[in-house]
């Protein structure tokens, strides 16, 4: 579906249903140099599971027009102004790595906004190695090789996302190609320049789960012990085998982790 | 810090899509034989019917041991997805049938397997798709039988009979101009010898029942989804990009930014026209695949050695194989085909169809037979069975002679298949 939010063209899928305000409103974000599709299996659920779903390609990703946004703190503002355009008051946020932080960001500074929080993936600070944001300025397959290695536990999923016969691996990379020159080196830029993440942290009132996979390469679970200790009502589930791309690697684990918080 | 390493070929061709059996701890992949997979309560039904979870439903529509071999070759190739088929031909049906149907147009290279081209010349019509034949290296004539319905360009990476080799990269760039994709028929190069996805291709299919399961003993086919084309981009493909009443109004590239083709392809084709694989196959397929670069390397020396034998022998008249200077393509084979150009081939016997009947027949470890990409050497005259019916003018027609011999080189020693070879031209010289 889509919505104007600043004078550009914001896409949201909505999971296969229409989009119904009357239901609580689940949104979710996606991580550096993706977009709405990460969320299939998760955001189908839910949309047929009385909520309704709104997952977003931030500016400049996927569908969405606009460039990418170069700031954390302006695409919490950014996904605040399009629960504006689809008339939604309170929403659960699900963000994963760089939407994590996003989802952080809106939770503590517009409380009466956000009803729970999820994040997946997350660390912080969320600094990027170097080596790789040098890649990601100047050597885009380079550096979404390294991302795609190092976001992945294994060769082989049981079954394969979105279904059996689906190459994890392969995808992801070919999600990473279909963006924009440039979509990646200012993702990475906004996750390395957030700093201001555990005051962000300790403002968090809602229920928070942190789902962190426990082979995680990009943002290891020992990466977020200090936001997690800086939320007072924190839950943390770490899925074994997983990498950083948790919902493409464990979906069902996901989805079971955030129908707990969800129905909480 | 040293950047990370993707595994090799090999390591893939072992392990990609499987580990070790989570309950069993068997090591080789199980085979899964059962027709369905119990639901665990009302509600993970509904979410698998629905593509809210992953998993199992009915062997028809996927099946765990051909999800490993669909997700190995999907490795193997570079792309998304792949789908295990009852055989090569009906992977080739899926794929068209997915994004083309009555009024849609092709645009297909010639030299094409006779298996595909009566599909595309006989049946695939009376369900008013139509296609137009062209000579693979005819780039302007690719061109030019462009239509505004064509759908898909086709073509095979090593052409039947003469070897043609594709220049998938410059194919791939006239169906792009034109927002169509490019799909080839693998079947010959295997990912071993030329990934097409990496050179611009968008689809492609392999007869698995070749040099992919590699011993002759099953029937299969794969068909695989690069992720490369953008359907939504195109505009041309409204069974990807609106809704479909038959999948609960599913709009596949709403679901998947790279992999409508493969939701909507394994969602209804495989669900409606059912041409699916037995696990037994795929088990057999993928007892293949975990020696395939081991076997193609093999394959390729043997045949490079059979190739420099016939080219010296004063029976044969010439040898088409695209490693040879005499072969049109020979610049483009060397360019894009480096691990060699196969193990089948064609050879002109000097002489009239007796001569191939007598070379055939004194054979002692080629076996005549109609199949190719076998571990064992394999052999079959045109003119006396597949077209024995054509006369010879007839047969010049359809660019095969009287003494043309298709060869499939298997793995046997070398200096044993020249001396076969040895016997059969002197048999052949004898009349």
């Amino acid at each position: 579906m889509d919505y104007q939010v600043a004078n550009k063209t914001a896409y949201a899928y909505t999971g296969g249903k229409a989009f119904d305000q009357k239901l609580p409103t689940v949104v979710f974000i996606h991580g550096g140099n993706q977009d709405h599709s990460v969320w299939i299996l998760q955001s189908r659920y839910f949309a047929h599971h009385d909520y309704a779903v709104l997952a977003l390609d931030l500016p400049g990703h996927g569908r969405s027009g606009g460039a990418p946004l170069a700031r954390i703190e302006d695409i919490a503002l950014w996904t605040l102004a399009l629960l504006d355009a689809a008339g939604v008051k309170t929403a659960a946020l699900i963000g994963h790595s760089m939407g994590s932080l996003a989802a952080l960001e809106c939770a503590a500074r517009f409380p009466d906004r956000v009803s729970r929080i999820a994040l997946l993936g997350t660390a912080f600070p969320m600094r990027v190695s170097p080596d790789l944001i040098e890649a990601a300025k100047n050597d885009e397959p380079a550096a979404q090789n390294m991302i795609n290695i190092w976001s992945h536990s294994t060769h082989a999923h049981y079954p394969g996302n979105p279904g059996p016969g689906f190459w994890v691996m392969g995808e992801n990379l070919r999600l990473m190609q279909r963006q924009k020159p440039g979509v990646l080196y200012a993702d990475f830029a906004a996750c390395n320049n957030y700093a201001t993440g555990l005051e962000r942290a300790k403002q968090v009132k809602c229920p928070a789960l942190f789902l962190l996979g426990n082979r995680d390469a990009m943002t290891p679970p020992r990466n977020a012990k200090d936001l997690v200790n800086a939320i007072s009502a924190a839950k943390v589930m770490t899925i074994d085998g997983s990498g950083h791309n948790l919902m493409g690697e464990k979906p069902d684990e996901v989805l079971d982790a955030l129908i707990g918080i969800l129905k909480t | 810090m040293a950047a990370p390493r993707h595994l090799q070929f090999d390591t893939l061709s072992l392990h990609a899509g499987q580990q070790p059996d989570p309950v069993t701890g068997a090591r080789a992949t199980p085979i899964y034989f059962t027709t369905s997979f119990v639901f665990r309560d009302c509600d993970h039904a509904a979410a698998l019917f629905n593509m809210e979870r992953a998993g199992h439903v009915y062997s028809r529509i996927s099946n765990p041991t051909n999800a490993v071999l669909e997700e190995r070759m999907a490795a193997l190739e570079g792309g998304v997805a792949a789908i295990a088929t009852a055989s090569g031909q009906a992977a080739l049906h899926l794929g068209l049938a997915t994004i083309a149907g009555a009024g849609s147009h092709i645009v297909s290279s010639g030299a094409l397997y006779g298996g595909s081209h009566n599909l595309l010349h006989y049946t695939l019509p009376r369900f008013g798709i139509e296609t137009t034949f062209v000579k693979p290296r005819d780039l302007d004539a690719w061109r030019r039988a462009i239509r505004p319905n064509t759908r898909v360009l086709f073509a095979e990476t090593l052409g039947n009979p003469g070897l043609d080799v594709l220049d998938v990269a410059a194919a791939a760039e006239i169906a792009h101009e034109h927002k169509i994709p490019l799909m080839v028929d693998s079947t010959f190069t295997t990912p071993y010898l030329l990934k097409p996805f990496d050179h611009g291709a968008d689809l492609l299919f392999h007869s698995a029942t070749k040099f992919l399961g590699g011993h002759g003993v099953a029937i299969g086919g794969v068909l695989v989804d690069g992720g490369t084309f953008d359907w939504a981009a195109s505009g041309k493909f409204p069974e990807l990009t609106d809704p479909y009443e038959g999948f609960h109004g599913m709009n596949f590239a709403d679901e998947s930014t790279v992999a409508p083709f493969s939701l909507r392809a394994r969602r209804e084709g495989l669900r409606d026209f059912g041409a699916c694989m037995s696990p037994a196959t795929a088990f057999q397929i993928l007892q293949g695949i975990e020696t395939l670069p081991l076997r193609m390397q093999r394959h390729v020396e043997n045949t490079r050695k059979v190739v420099d034998f016939l080219v010296r022998q004063s029976a044969v008249e010439s040898v088409a194989y695209p490693e040879l200077s005499s072969h049109p393509d020979y610049a483009l084979a060397k360019r894009l085909l480096p691990r060699g150009c196969g193990a089948v081939f064609s050879f002109n016997l000097k002489g009239d169809r007796a001569a191939g009947r007598r070379f055939i027949e004194a054979l002692k470890i080629f076996s005549h037979l109609a199949n190719v990409g076998d571990a064992k050497s394999l052999v079959i005259h045109p003119a006396s069975t597949t077209h024995f019916r054509m006369s010879d003018a007839a047969l010049v027609d359809a660019g095969i002679r009287p003494g043309t011999l298709r060869l499939s080189v298997g793995l046997e020693g070398p200096d044993d298949l020249i001396e076969d070879l040895s016997r059969g031209l002197r048999a052949a010289q004898k009349g």
